[in-house]
C-alpha cells in the first residue's frame, strides 16, 4: 500500500476517536476515487453521525443530507447528472434505522450510486446508543442489559436483507479490522464505484468498522470485537452480485 | 401547474400520491420524459422532498407537490433546503385536517405555511392563488422568486382549487427576475475548487448565528421587494373583507350581491402570505370602518390581518375549520350582521 497523500483526501487530521475505522475507510474511498481519475466529477454524500463532517476530509463536492436521506438526495443528483459518480456514505443508524425506507427503495429502483455502509453496532456521535446493528447481548446506553432483554430484536442484516430485491446489483461485506480485510475492502470499494462508472446499477459494500470509545474498549480490543464478536454475527462475503439492473 | 412548471424550465419533479393532488405527479410522470426531465414517484415524502434537495444542489429547477399530511412530512427538507439556501417549489393543495382529516378543501395550514413549518428560523415566500389563471402565472414566477433569491418557494393553494376545472391560456414562460449565474452548484469540482452544500454549522462558534442573520436580511429585503394584493372595491368601503385564495373568489360574489343591496363592502386579497402586504391592509385600515376576516380554518390568517393593521380597525371573524368552505349566502348573512 502507498501510505502518500492522495490529493482526493486533504492533508489535516481527523477528528475520529483512536481506533476508530472511519478513518481507515475514508482512505480506501479516497484511494478508490484517486484510482479511477474520477474525483473531478464526483459528489459525494455526507451523512448525520460522525462522518458528518466528511467535505472536511474529502476533496471533491460534498452534500450533507439528512439523517437518512443520503440515498434519496443521491437520487436525485445522479439521475440530473448520470455522467456523474454519485456515492453516499452512511453509518448504521442513517442507513439502517431512519433511512431505512430511502435505502431500501434506492436499492430496489437500482439507482447507479455506490453506497459505502459502516456498520459499527452502535451510534456513534450521540453517545453510544443501541444500534440496528448492535449485537444481541451487546450493552449500549439505551440497551444496559444487553440487547435482546427488553425486546429490540435481533440486529438487522443488511446485506442479506437487500440481497432478495431483484433491482439490486452488487452487495458485499468488508471489514477494516485486519490488514487482508482491508486491503479486501479496498477491492470491493473499487467494484462498487466501477459498476456505477460502467452503468451497472446499485452497488453497496458493508464496511464492519470499530467504535472503541463507544464500545468501552482500548482500540486494539476494538479489532478484536469485529474479529471474533461482529464477523460472526455478520459473516464477510459477497452476498449478490449481477452484470446489471 | 404541472404545465406551467415545465415551461418555466422545471425539469425534475418528485412526488408521492395523495388526495387531492394526484393529477400532478400523473401529469409530470407522463410530460417530464418528454422534454428530457427527470420524474421519480418517491417512497414516502421525506424522500421526495430530499430528492428536491438534491435536484437543487444540481442547479436544476425542481418541484414537488403535496397536501396538508404530506407537507407535514416534508417538513423535515423543508428545513434543510432553506438552510441551505436552495430554490424550489413547493405545492400544498390544502385539506381538511389536523391528523388524516378528509379531502376536502382547507386552509389550515396557513400558520405552517407562513411561520416556517419546520425547525428553525426560516420563511419560505408563500404564494396563493384564487383561480386557474392565476395559478399558472404564479407558478411561473415562483421559479424566478426561488432562483433569485435562493429560497424555497410554497404554492398555498386547496382542494378546489386542485381539482377545479377553467379555462386557461397556456402562455409562453417570461422571466420576470434577472437570475444570478448558479455558483453553488454540485457538479463535480473539474477544474475548480470543491463546493459543499451542508447545514450543520459548529465552527466558529459564531457561524450559525452569522448565517441566520444573513437568512434575516435576504427575508428583510423579500419583504421590502415582494408584497402581492389585489385590492378590489375597497376605495369607498366601509367593510373590508381579508381573504386569500378561493376563500376570497367566494367572497367576490357575496360584495357583488352586497353592493347591490347598496352596501359599500370591499376585498383586499394577498397574494403573497408571506410577505404578508402589510402596507396595502394598513392603507385600507385607515379608510376602513371594521374588516371581516373569512377563511377555511378556525383562525390562523387572521392573526396577520390584526397584525398588519396593528389592531387600529375591528376584525370580525367567519371560519371553520375541517374542510370547509364558504358560500356566498354565508358570508353575505355576515356582512349584513356587521355592517350596521
Amino acid at each position: 500500500m502507498e501510505f502518500c497523500r492522495k490529493e482526493t483526501q486533504k492533508d489535516v487530521r481527523t477528528h475520529y476517536c483512536p481506533g476508530c475505522g472511519h478513518g481507515i475507510a475514508h482512505r480506501l474511498v479516497a484511494e478508490v476515487l484517486e484510482e479511477l481519475d474520477v474525483r473531478g466529477k464526483t459528489i459525494g454524500t455526507a451523512p448525520v453521525g460522525c462522518a458528518v463532517l466528511l467535505y472536511n476530509y474529502f476533496n471533491c463536492d460534498i452534500i450533507e443530507c439528512a439523517h437518512g436521506r443520503s440515498p434519496a438526495v443521491a437520487t436525485a443528483i445522479k439521475r440530473i447528472q448520470p455522467d456523474k459518480v454519485v456515492f453516499t456514505y452512511q453509518g448504521d443508524g442513517d442507513l439502517a434505522a431512519i433511512g431505512m425506507g430511502e435505502t431500501i427503495h434506492a436499492a430496489n429502483r437500482g439507482e447507479d450510486i455506490t453506497v459505502i455502509f459502516i456498520n459499527n453496532a452502535i451510534y456513534g456521535m450521540t453517545g453510544g446508543q443501541m444500534a440496528p446493528t448492535t449485537l444481541l447481548g451487546q450493552s449500549s446506553t439505551t440497551s444496559e442489559a444487553g440487547r435482546g432483554n427488553n425486546q429490540e430484536g435481533p440486529p438487522i442484516k443488511v446485506c442479506e436483507l437487500l440481497s432478495n430485491l431483484d433491482g439490486v446489483t452488487y452487495l458485499e461485506r468488508v471489514a477494516v479490522s485486519t490488514a487482508r480485510d482491508t486491503i479486501k475492502a479496498k477491492k470491493a470499494i473499487k467494484r462498487a464505484f466501477l459498476n456505477q462508472i460502467e452503468g451497472r446499477g446499485f452497488s453497496l459494500v458493508e464496511v464492519l468498522s470499530m467504535c472503541p470509545t463507544d464500545w468501552k474498549l482500548t482500540p486494539v480490543q476494538g479489532l478484536d470485537f469485529v474479529n471474533t464478536e461482529m464477523k460472526t454475527v455478520f459473516p464477510l462475503g459477497i452476498f449478490k452480485e449481477k452484470d446489471g439492473r | 401547474m404541472s404545465e406551467a412548471a415545465i415551461q418555466a424550465g422545471c425539469r425534475f419533479f418528485a412526488g408521492y400520491p395523495i388526495t387531492p393532488q394526484n393529477e400532478v405527479p400523473e401529469y409530470m410522470s407522463r410530460r417530464m420524459p418528454e422534454v428530457g426531465g427527470v420524474f421519480v414517484q418517491a417512497e414516502s415524502e421525506l424522500a421526495a422532498i430530499s430528492m428536491i434537495f438534491g435536484a437543487s444542489a444540481t442547479g436544476t429547477r425542481c418541484m414537488t407537490s403535496s397536501s396538508s399530511p404530506g407537507i407535514s412530512l416534508k417538513q423535515e427538507g423543508i428545513s434543510y433546503i432553506a438552510a441551505g439556501e436552495l430554490p424550489c417549489v413547493i405545492a400544498n393543495m390544502q385539506r381538511g385536517g389536523p391528523g388524516l382529516g378528509n379531502i376536502r378543501a382547507s386552509q389550515a395550514d396557513y400558520y405552517q405555511a407562513v411561520k416556517g413549518g419546520g425547525h428553525g428560523d426560516y420563511r419560505l415566500i408563500v404564494l396563493a392563488p384564487a383561480t386557474l389563471p392565476e395559478l399558472y402565472k404564479l407558478t411561473q414566477n415562483a421559479f424566478d422568486y426561488a432562483d433569485y433569491y435562493r429560497i424555497p418557494v410554497m404554492i398555498l393553494g386547496d382542494g378546489i382549487l386542485a381539482q377545479m376545472a377553467e379555462p386557461v391560456e397556456l402562455t409562453p414562460y417570461k422571466p420576470i427576475l434577472k437570475i444570478p449565474k448558479k455558483d453553488y452548484i454540485l457538479d463535480g469540482c473539474q477544474g475548480r475548487e470543491p463546493r459543499v452544500i451542508k447545514t450543520l454549522m459548529l465552527n466558529p462558534t459564531d457561524a450559525l448565528v452569522t448565517h441566520n442573520i444573513n437568512m434575516q436580511k435576504k427575508h428583510e429585503k423579500i419583504t421590502a421587494d415582494l408584497q402581492l394584493v389585489e385590492n378590489y372595491m375597497t376605495e369607498d368601503a366601509e367593510v373590508v373583507i381579508a381573504a386569500y385564495g378561493m376563500t376570497a373568489r367566494v367572497a367576490k360574489g357575496a360584495i357583488q350581491i352586497a353592493r347591490d343591496k347598496g352596501l359599500k363592502v370591499g376585498l383586499i386579497r394577498p397574494i403573497t402570505v408571506w410577505p404578508f402586504p402589510d402596507k396595502a391592509m394598513m392603507e385600507v385600515a385607515k379608510t376602513v370602518r371594521k374588516f371581516l376576516v373569512v377563511e377555511m380554518s378556525n383562525g390562523q390568517f387572521i392573526d396577520d390581518v390584526k397584525l398588519a393593521i396593528q389592531c387600529s380597525k375591528p376584525v370580525e371573524f367567519q371560519g371553520i375549520g375541517g374542510g370547509w368552505y364558504p358560500s356566498v349566502e354565508g358570508i353575505l348573512e355576515k356582512i349584513e350582521e356587521i355592517y350596521k
